[in-house]
């Protein structure tokens, strides 16, 4: 159980951002997974006054807040016509409704858990991240950022390219952790495949070798299954071993492609 | 059943009828009426200090830090409590578990096992000194593996008090808690005459009953200077007998009551949270509370036996099955509750079924100790794992045959009728599982779904099935008890000792006594359970509670009817025998006088010397099983190796189900604990003996969303030695999900899986073992 | 800290450590319905509705809860009296500690979806463990009263 010394509910980001810079603070999302975890932290920062759980839009972007909760992107109209109910797929395993209700997808990019579908499906999006300090990065760089961050992500900003997204998973049961993930969206006009849950966190591919330059057929489908299962890496946990993985990823990969 | 039975069951009023339990408006209502509710929340926090390591010598143990900490009240460790060794298994004393525990030991043999009790006055503090206890060990080689334990040269109770109370074969020198051979017939011989073999081991996981309510125990000293003990438990007797010898005092400064229980399913027939609070109240004299995170319930608790059955059978090309050979082994864990008896059950409890043509059978079996956590009770108690290796090596044969695997199975069946040299010889006087098969085989459509179909898109579709047994009750052992009183207006209390744990054996209990008493089930009102105010009874186990404790009931609802005519008797001033009671009251056979039962319960509050409370207490020298027939239907993704249940279809003869509305959702609770057990539920160690498996995040239960949809049918049979006619249903139900479902992959894959859980990597990878 | 919320229709003023979640805070108001069954998230007894949502309450903290509303089955006894009786005949209370779980996340459910499916159902309650009763029951429960519900709607 996560232990703290005080309570914060801050007026403003900027007061917000001043109390991460204490490397004992920690800001909380749903504190779903920090309440797992037994450690004690200095002050807990609440952002529920700095109205960031709404979903808006213009004609290039969907700016997600980043306490926008899971349930709210699962029955979002807009967002879910938009990427073809990917995202709905995307988090409609997760655990169940209350928990959703809980969980804020800020907490779930923020965190850069690999088992997270949130992060698998807005990597494949071509999603990016909007934080208080460091900017606007996309998510793939943001996977990349430091741990821990002292910084506040603010919103996910979907551009409106994507032509179609497709998710699907394997679990072991049906409100497990994924056993694998797997994203495709055509952004652009270019094809990305997000894999998660590999264990290890999402990655992107891309049609480097042009496997699909000639559009989706039943064999280049399974081509770039093939292509995309052999480039990643896989690794094992209590869940599954590399080898189911892999095999798998294969055929996810193989079937979103078909459904898009 | 015949024209007479028929008849008979036709006529009950009470018996047989689907009322909601008698608690059902305070549990919905979500009224306080568990043990955390209804228990004062100032009290001593209890906790424990717990082991690392899966085995070591506590060589120095420091408590003088934490106990520095503000609000910690007490910390006990091995050098403060009785030295006397007992079991924890909640079993009829003499008990057939080895005793082997002490309060605290200071050899602790699993990951987990308790090094300290610490009493603090609040969480906090109590979760601080359990940091704070310093704690030096001399760690010892673990066996972690059960298939090395027996005669290992590590004996993990190598203690000179330990004892077998009844002789089981054990021997703690050798690590078995138990071992017997019995052979009936010339096994080895038929089997060399047999056409067909097939010898094949299963391996089923200790799984955990993950019941929604942890364990949890109040303890308070009563105005009398008693223990008095709240507890979520099945045993309130057996905990009585067990806490007295944990703290070494009498049973009679014990006193144990349960409240509303959130579940059991065996997991509370084994002391387990009750010894620690109750030892810290003895010493302190202050009320204290334990309550087992759901992590403690997963790691320290009492999970199934992990056994690994090796089976033999011996066919014909016909399909006769004439010899059947078992060995079990199994593991009882750090230490030895329930050990000698679950075992025995891998054997009796399954090999019965296939009576008409075997002609000769062995059972033998191991039962070790191992320095993981301790196993336990947990419903089907062995018979599950039993059932499991059978039902898949029949299914095994009748494909090996090239025959319907359902005809292997008529053909092989008990009847009605039929004496069972593997089960005792006792007589099937009450069996209808060939109905159960063939009414089973309409419903689930059997000959349609039975063949697999390949869906072209990846997917299979396959079909399975497996029959099963149980018993009820422990013949010649438990023993079941009633009281009922007539009180003001002529309604009527009634006592009892087995426990409710959400099951409703208050309200099928209330039924039997009604239909004798012929009254409303409302003028009926159960009390259960108290050691000081219930009538003895072993305890809510073994399928015991339906056919035991209800014919004591039935016995004692006769003994006060009897009674009520004597005191109506003195009141019209007739002599009993022209005397005849109905609902109302008691009346004149020649129409000359009527007392009715508020007249006559007045009558006895004044001036009377016939007692208006009576007990009847039983036992039988039977164990008439239950049957039960099951097929399910899968889609198999052949791509992923996931598995979706579109149908389950069951029929169960548990003789005349009482309440057939609580028998139904006991088999529906059942057949959804068995498909966890069967796919989802896994039991894994590190290197240093740790559960891996520790929370529900990581041991998956089925959710609404794993368990399609499941049908159940009853098929009645009369059972002459039960009250009404009735067997039992508590446990039999999680027996058949897991061969069905084994089987049905097997079709849909062509690998028999015979190590449990079937995942889907298991599947796809084609692997026994993970 | 002090904090302020209205619980099952009554507004409350409390002094809690910050670190209180609202499953204690609640219990300790006298909410016994409100129980817990595991430390993970996974079992959906702690279900309360918290403006108009349902949510865990073994993890959401009492602090974050001030000025907003929290329902458990203590306050919601009307809006569920005419469903629990159809869960009384059919057994599907059984030992009763997940009931005030799902039947709380059943009365969000209807708030948001009067006619549910049986498989909109199963979804919605797919955070809800019971080990009793396979959830059948449940089910059949659940579709007697929606059926009656129809018919009393379309008798009037």
């Amino acid at each position: 159980m996560l232990k703290f010394k005080e309570y914060a509910c801050p007026e403003t980001l900027e007061e917000a951002y001043g109390l991460v810079q204490k490397k004992r603070n920690i800001v909380l999302g749903g504190m779903l997974w920090l309440k797992l975890q037994d450690r004690t932290v200095g002050t807990v920062i609440d952002l529920q006054k700095l109205g960031l759980d709404t979903i808006t839009e213009d004609e290039e972007n969907y700016y997600i807040g980043s306490y926008v909760t899971l349930r709210d992107l699962e029955i979002h109209e807009g967002l879910n016509a938009y990427t073809k109910g990917a995202i709905a797929h995307a988090v409609e395993h997760i655990i169940g409704i209350q928990f959703r209700n809980c969980a804020t997808v800020g907490g779930s990019i923020f965190g850069r858990f690999g088992f997270s579908d949130v992060l698998t499906v807005f990597l494949a999006l071509g999603a990016k991240v909007e934080l208080y300090k460091n900017g606007i990065v996309s998510v793939e760089e943001f996977i990349n950022f430091p741990r821990p961050l002292q910084d506040i992500l603010v919103r996910i900003i979907l551009p409106k390219n994507v032509d179609g997204a497709v998710y699907m998973s394997t679990r072991n049961s049906a409100t497990d952790f994924p056993s694998l993930t797997c994203a495709v969206a055509k952004v652009s006009g270019e094809y990305r495949v997000s894999i998660g849950a590999r264990p290890m966190l999402a990655t992107l591919v891309t049609d480097e070798q042009g496997i699909l330059k000639d559009g989706i057929t039943k064999e280049s489908a399974e081509s770039f299954g093939e292509y995309v299962a052999s480039k990643v890496t896989f690794g094992s946990n209590m869940i599954a071993k590399a080898e189911y993985r892999q095999k798998v990823c294969k055929v996810l990969v193989r079937r979103c492609l078909n459904e898009l | 059943m015949n024209e007479e039975q028929k008849k008979i069951v036709a006529g009950y009023k009470t018996v047989g009828k689907s009322f909601p339990k008698k608690v059902s408006s305070q549990l919905l209502s979500g009224q306080p009426v568990f043990t955390d509710d209804i228990t004062p929340s100032d009290c001593l926090v209890v906790k424990l200090v717990r082991s690392p390591y899966a085995h070591a010598l506590v060589t120095e143990i420091d408590t003088k830090v934490a106990m520095r900490i503000p609000g910690v009240v007490a910390i006990y460790t091995y050098k403060d409590v009785p030295q006397k060794r007992f079991t924890h298994a909640g079993q009829t004393f003499a008990e057939l578990s080895p005793q082997d525990r002490l309060l605290i030991d200071q050899r602790v043999r699993f990951v987990g096992d308790v090094v300290a009790i610490v009493a603090g006055e609040t969480e906090e503090a109590v979760d601080r000194a359990i940091k704070m206890v310093k704690v030096k060990y001399e760690v010892l080689e673990p066996v972690l593996d059960f298939r090395a334990a027996k005669d290992n040269d590590v004996i993990i109770h190598p203690e000179d008090n330990w004892q077998a109370l009844v002789p089981v074969g054990a021997d703690n020198k050798r690590n078995l808690v138990a071992h017997a051979e019995d052979t009936h017939g010339d096994v080895d011989g038929i089997m060399d005459d047999c056409d067909v073999v097939l010898k094949h081991s299963y391996h089923v996981r200790p799984a955990n009953q993950a019941m929604m309510e942890t364990f949890r125990t109040y303890t308070e000293i009563d105005r009398y200077g008693r223990l008095h003990v709240i507890s979520s438990t099945q045993i309130v007797y057996h905990c009585r007998r067990i806490i007295a010898n944990a703290l070494d005092i009498p049973k009679s400064k014990v006193r144990v009551e349960k409240p509303r229980i959130g579940g059991g399913f065996g997991a509370k027939q084994t002391v387990v949270t009750e010894v620690y609070p109750a030892f810290v109240t003895w010493k302190t004299k202050r009320p204290a509370k334990m309550i087992y995170s759901r992590y403690e319930s997963m790691i320290a608790a009492t999970p199934r036996h992990e056994m690994e059955v090796t089976i033999k059978i011996g066919a014909m090309n016909d399909g006769t099955i004439r010899a059947l050979d078992m060995y079990t082994l199994s593991n009882s864990g750090a230490y030895g509750e329930h050990g000698p008896t679950t075992v025995g059950l891998s054997g009796h409890k399954s090999l019965p079924i296939y009576t008409a043509n075997c002609e000769a059978h062995r059972f033998d079996y191991d039962v070790v100790y191992t320095n993981v956590q301790a196993a336990g009770a947990y419903r089907g108690y062995g018979a599950t794992q039993g059932v499991f290796a059978l039902e898949c090596i029949v299914n095994e044969l009748a494909y090996k045959l090239d025959m319907d695997p359902m005809e292997l199975r008529m053909k092989n069946i008990v009847r009605e009728g039929m004496t069972m040299p593997a089960y005792d010889n006792e007589v099937a006087n009450a069996c209808a599982l060939d109905e159960c098969i063939m009414r089973c085989s309409k419903e689930f459509d059997w000959e349609n779904k039975k063949n697999p179909v390949d869906l072209g898109n990846g997917k299979i579709r396959a079909a399975g099935m497996a029959l099963a047994m149980q018993g009820s009750c422990i013949s010649n052992v438990d023993v079941g008890s009633c009281t009922i009183k007539l009180g003001d207006e002529g309604t009527f209390n009634m006592l009892i000792a087995a426990a409710d744990m959400g099951t409703g054996c208050d309200t099928i209990l209330a039924q039997m006594a009604a239909e004798i008493l012929d009254c409303e089930l409302d003028d009926i009102s159960v009390f259960g359970a108290d050691t000081d105010a219930s009538p003895y009874d072993s305890g809510s186990y073994a399928s015991s509670t339906t056919y035991i404790t209800g014919m004591a009931t039935k016995k004692a609802a006769q003994s006060l009817r009897t009674n009520m005519i004597k005191i109506a008797a003195e009141m019209l001033n007739k002599p009993v025998e022209e005397l005849e009671y109905n609902g109302d009251g008691v009346y004149a056979k020649d129409g000359s006088g009527f007392v009715s039962r508020y007249d006559i319960a007045t009558k006895s509050m004044c001036n009377n010397t016939i007692p208006a409370t009576v007990t009847a207490s039983h036992s039988s020298p039977v164990s008439p099983p239950p049957w039960m027939a099951a097929m399910v239907e899968i889609e198999l993704d052949k791509e992923t190796g996931e598995v979706e249940i579109l149908d389950y279809h069951a029929v169960v003869d548990c003789g005349i189900p009482v309440n057939p509305a609580l028998a139904r959702v006991q088999a529906e609770g059942g057949i959804t604990q068995g498909i966890g057990m069967a796919l989802t539920e896994n039991i894994t160690y590190n290197k240093k003996g740790r559960i891996l498996e520790n929370s529900l995040m990581n041991y998956k239960i089925p959710s609404r969303l794993d368990n399609g949809r499941l049908n159940i049918e009853f098929e009645r049979s009369y059972e002459p030695t039960g009250p009404f006619g009735v067997k039992s249903i508590g446990e039999i139900v999680i027996n058949t999900p897991a061969p069905a479902l084994v089987s049905a992959i097997a079709k849909a894959t062509g690998v028999w899986h015979r190590d449990l859980p079937v995942t889907p990597q298991k599947i796809l990878l084609n692997m026994d073992y993970e | 800290m002090e904090i302020s919320m209205t619980l099952n229709g009554r507004k409350i003023k409390a002094s809690i450590e910050p670190n209180t979640l609202l499953i204690d805070f609640v219990r300790a108001q006298k909410c016994f319905s409100v129980k817990r069954g595991c430390e993970t998230t996974n079992c959906g007894l702690c279900t309360v509705i918290l403006d108009g949502k349902p949510v865990l309450s073994c993890s959401i903290l009492a602090a974050r809860c001030n000025g907003k509303t929290v329902e458990t089955l203590e306050g919601l006894q009307e809006e569920v009296a005419p469903f629990t009786k159809f869960l009384a005949e059919q057994g599907a209370d059984q030992c009763g500690f997940c009931n005030p779980g799902y039947i709380v996340n059943f009365a969000a459910l209807l708030r948001e979806n009067p006619d549910p499916t049986d498989e909109e159902i199963d979804f919605y309650l797919s955070g809800n463990l019971c080990r009793c009763t396979g959830f059948e029951s449940q089910r059949r429960a659940f579709r007697n009263y929606l059926n009656y519900k129809k018919e009393q709607e379309g008798a009037k």
